[in-house]
């Protein structure tokens, strides 16, 4: 970690966005994971596609479990409440938020002991439900703050930094996502910006569950020879699908790509992924394909990443819940207390 | 055994129905006990069932009292023996000189009866079977024409049970004929065949008044609504279930969009209980009114996010209907054993709101006031009460809700007073009363964010390791739950008709049975002032009512005498002079086990009792 403290003085130029807010304004405190932490560099990115998508930071609410990815939240979006809850129950916590104000965007911030471990059962309902948010697994298959445990996404026959090998088979959280009913399901890397940044944004912007495993290496317990999570592992076998723009309603698609190698996709809120095709049979809009797809992947060691699933059809918690357009947590007593004349009726029924 | 003189008594007896769960008996006698209590007369019910759906034993034991007592008084002097599995020990259950009302189609030889009790054959299935050609409705109608037996044979009105079914199914009048009928053939085959009336009667009284008649999950789903709860989460677990069933029927009546028939609420059956805790801590954080129901296993689980929310300082309800433990323990039957783990829930120093419900009526007023301490308190509420208070319905006073009263959301720092420059520490303690001010997420763009965590954290919520911001933290969590005995509601005191040296404390479901012993050793001349303890933190009163006395026993219904544990623990009270009085079979309390320990303890501490002058 860094002990140097930002300066608050910006320069006269830096841009802002729609709002007039600087990109400063969605930083949060000073890291205090390794230099070098694949984490860092996605709360850079949660704080680049934030600012790119004029979201007033306010009203963002971040939730994060334990461990270190945990703590990132604290590292980003500092105008945003957040709530670093118990390990592994993020999801729950998350869950109730979105229950009582359907307004604000939720962001999940978990890692692969906190979701895949401890945290499985929490993970899978929340898809399962389609909890309205955006949820980023910073997947580097090792705990760190208790120094280089195995978590439950680390590869079969895949090495630790003391030699142990890991005889247990891996869970692939994209996998169960897409199983679970998650509608939108992508995987990254964190030494990829420009692939991760819009993937977050049309997260952001997507209606119901959107799950995002990033693939993101501990420089001090897993980025050895025989890891299957290191900077080099990932960088060489990282077999993109497709690469994502992601356009907001008001802006123009300029862009021009040879036929059949773009798929337009037309978010509940009118925001448009646009995917530049990388293999030209993936499809995202076939969940039994893209889960075949993984499997035959893995089976030879290559690790899936893009936008690999999406409905934009906006089925939400909410919906099936059918709750009122108000955010609870604003409905006044008037709205809740039903008074004393309706209690006089009940009370005679109870005779 | 022989003939025993046979029980004559108007307005005071105690039946029970001996039947099979899933038969459908259990509407059949609620049906009856509301016939009496519409006869004026007071009735206390309760449902002794099985962890089962359908094929094992299941008992309804109604009290009949006239007086008023709706603690469950024991014995059985008229036994209506619909469960051959139970046959033998039904009878052996019945007092010497009580009544046995059986199915007689089948004849049975002697030896299975008793010389001592009067026994009256009805031959239900035969004349079910003559009537009916349907299965189902054979079964049914069964259970309604002994209802209609026992009105000829208790003397009672057949128009205000003919009433009561025509109430019951309005709107359904193929139903109300049907069940009229059943009613009729077994009040016509009583009145033909049987000696009508019995020794036991049921006669025309005013004792019932304005009473209503519901069961205290019930009370809790009406008062999580008055109280404004807009978010329930939980997960299925006996007895807790029906206060989220009610809460969902409640709501659906009352928080409905009368113009697009959308939910002013949101409920969750969660995955389990660790994810229904966490869902609502999450609402609550998030500015909404959130609560769970559970029971002792769902409180185990519970326990790491109970510590959360103590230590984030979040506000929650926590509805714990308790049933026997530990572990699974006897979960159809009831306990007051989850004190403990409810006061002090989680790792590290911890403490809790507790409030104890000792009536339907109270389930509401106390549940809906646990929201306003929630939020007020920041921090979780336990409104505990039992399956015997949970699920048995019991007559109380009628519900009544204050229209001026407003929601008391506690300490919510809004957009204006942050825009106005405000001072905000999240943990802050501003006002000396230990409960800092808090924001809702999404309340201003660049003020009055706060990180939540569950680790240490100076005032205004930076992330902290340092002594001395802890030290902080825990002592302004000290005046909190000082300024917390203030908000709750006061022990209830009932002085004894002369001074005395000794005390009782007592709580939740132990009330209906402690007034009564109190009543009783009054009439022995034994005389001990009560005290019924609503809340938890103790309020002062409790421990100035406890030096008043030498001694004071501490009636509960668990083994290791919970409450007492927290009196010695939190009032610095000498174990020595707090009895234990603990009943914990799994079945309610009653008068008579209360005044018969209290009478030998002050026996063994030679106290003799002031016996009233006999006139000379």
């Amino acid at each position: 970690m860094t002990y140097l403290v930002k300066p608050k003085l910006l320069w006269d130029e830096a841009p802002k966005n729609a709002l007039g807010y600087t990109k400063r304004d969605y930083e949060g405190a000073i890291s205090t994971l390794c230099a070098g932490c694949g984490h860092d560099s996605i709360s850079a990115a949660v704080v680049q596609a934030c600012f790119d998508l004029d979201i007033q930071p306010h009203r963002v609410a971040k939730l994060s479990g334990i461990g270190c990815s945990s703590k990132t939240p604290d590292y980003f979006l500092g105008n945003s409440h957040g709530f670093n809850t118990t390990h592994g129950r993020m999801p729950s916590v998350l869950t109730g938020a979105a229950l009582a104000n359907r307004d604000l965007l939720y962001l999940g911030v978990s890692g692969d002991g906190d979701s895949a471990s401890i945290g499985i059962g929490q993970f899978a309902h929340a898809m399962r439900r389609g909890v309205n948010m955006t949820y980023i697994v910073e997947n580097n298959g090792v705990y760190g703050l208790t120094k280089g445990q195995f978590s439950a996404t680390a590869d079969k026959g895949s090495k630790s930094k003391r030699g142990v090998v890991n005889n247990d088979s891996p869970i692939d959280l994209v996998a169960l996502a897409l199983e679970l009913g998650a509608s939108y399901v992508a995987r990254s890397f964190s030494g990829d910006k420009e692939q991760l940044i819009p993937l977050i944004k049309g997260a952001l912007r997507h209606q119901g569950a959107a799950f995002i495993d990033v693939l993101s290496p501990c420089v001090t317990f897993n980025n050895h020879a025989g890891s299957t999570k290191s900077y080099d592992y990932v960088r060489e076998h990282n077999d993109a699908v497709n690469r994502l723009d992601f356009i907001l309603p008001r802006d123009q698609i300029r862009a021009s790509y040879a036929p059949g190698s773009l798929r337009r996709i037309v978010q509940h809120d009118g925001s448009v992924l646009l995917l530049r095709k990388l293999d030209t049979d993936y499809d995202p809009s076939d969940r039994v394909g893209a889960m075949n797809h993984l499997q035959e992947r893995h089976a030879v060691g290559e690790i899936v990443t893009g936008l690999l699933y999406v409905d934009s059809s906006g089925e939400d918690l909410h919906r099936h819940l059918n709750t009122v357009e108000k955010p609870l947590n604003q409905l006044g007593d008037a709205y809740l207390c039903p008074g004393s004349m309706a209690l006089e009726a009940l009370n005679a029924s109870l005779r | 055994m022989k003939a025993n003189k046979p029980i004559q008594s108007c307005n005071d007896f105690v039946i029970k129905f001996a039947n099979v769960n899933g038969s459908g008996s259990a509407s059949a006698n609620e049906l009856f006990a509301r016939a009496i209590m519409r006869m004026g007369v007071p009735v206390a019910p309760r449902n002794i069932f099985p962890s089962n759906i359908q094929g094992m034993p299941t008992w309804y034991e109604m009290r009949v009292s006239a007086a008023g007592w709706l603690g469950r008084r024991g014995g059985c002097d008229l036994m209506v023996a619909m469960n051959p599995q139970t046959w033998d020990r039904d009878i052996t259950e019945i007092a010497s000189g009580g009544y046995l009302v059986y199915d007689s189609t089948k004849t049975l030889p002697h030896s299975r009866f008793r010389d001592d009790i009067t026994v009256l054959g009805v031959p239900l299935t035969e004349i079910c079977n003559r009537e009916y050609s349907d299965p189902r409705q054979r079964q049914l109608f069964k259970n309604v024409m002994y209802v209609g037996a026992l009105t000829a044979l208790l003397d009672m009105e057949f128009a205000v049970v003919e009433k009561l079914i025509a109430d019951q199914y309005r709107g359904k009048d193929k139903l109300i004929g049907a069940n009229v009928n059943a009613l009729k053939l077994g009040y016509e085959y009583a009145k033909a065949n049987l000696s009508c009336p019995l020794g036991l009667r049921v006669e025309r009284a005013n004792a019932v008044g304005d009473q209503i008649f519901i069961n205290g999950n019930d009370a809790c789903g009406l008062g999580a609504v008055y109280g404004g709860a807009t978010v329930a989460a939980w997960y299925p677990i006996t007895p807790s279930t029906s206060v989220i069933e009610a809460f969902t029927s409640y709501c659906r009546k009352y928080r409905t969009d009368p113009d697009n028939g959308m939910a002013r609420y949101a409920i969750l059956q969660a995955e389990d209980e660790l994810a229904s805790i966490g869902m609502v801590i999450g609402a609550a954080w998030n500015g909404a009114r959130a609560f769970t129901a559970t029971s002792g296993p769902g409180i185990s689980l519970m326990q790491e996010f109970f510590g959360l929310a103590y230590f984030a300082e979040v506000p929650a309800v926590i509805f714990n209907v308790q049933r026997g433990g530990p572990s699974t323990g006897m979960p159809t039957r009831t306990q007051q054993s989850d004190l403990i783990s409810c006061a002090y829930a989680s790792h590290g120093d911890t403490k809790h709101v507790m409030l104890f419900p000792e009536d339907p009526y109270e389930c509401f007023t106390l549940g809906a006031q646990a929201f306003d301490l929630a939020d007020r308190l920041q921090t979780p509420v336990f409104v505990l009460i039992d399956l015997d208070i949970g699920m048995n319905d019991r007559l109380c006073k009628p519900f009544d809700w204050d229209d001026q009263r407003r929601y008391d959301r506690g300490k919510v720092m809004t957009a204006e007073e942050l825009e106005a420059g405000k001072n905000f520490g999240r943990y802050l303690d501003v006002d000396g009363d230990g409960i800092p001010w808090r924001t809702i997420p999404g309340t201003h763009p660049t003020k009055g964010a706060f990180f939540s965590r569950g680790t240490t954290r100076n005032a205004y919520a930076k992330y902290s390791e340092a002594g001395t911001d802890y030290v902080y933290n825990m002592e302004r969590l000290r005046r909190k739950f000082e300024t917390a005995k203030k908000l709750l509601p006061a022990p209830i005191v009932q002085r004894a008709s002369k001074p005395s040296r000794f005390g009782a404390i007592y709580y939740g479901s132990t009330g209906p049975a402690m007034a009564e012993a109190f009543a009783l050793l009054e009439s022995q001349g034994v005389h001990v002032d009560t005290m019924r303890v609503r809340g938890f933190p103790f309020a002062d009163e409790v421990i100035d009512f406890i030096n008043e006395h030498d001694h004071v026993f501490v009636v509960e219904q668990n083994e290791s005498g919970q409450l007492r544990m927290l009196l010695i623990n939190e009032g610095e009270v000498d174990p020595k002079r707090l009895i234990r009085v603990l009943h914990y079979d799994g079945t309610p309390i009653t008068a008579a086990f209360i005044s018969g320990r209290i009478a030998d303890a002050l026996a063994e501490h030679k106290v003799t009792p002031i016996r009233k002058k006999v006139a000379s």
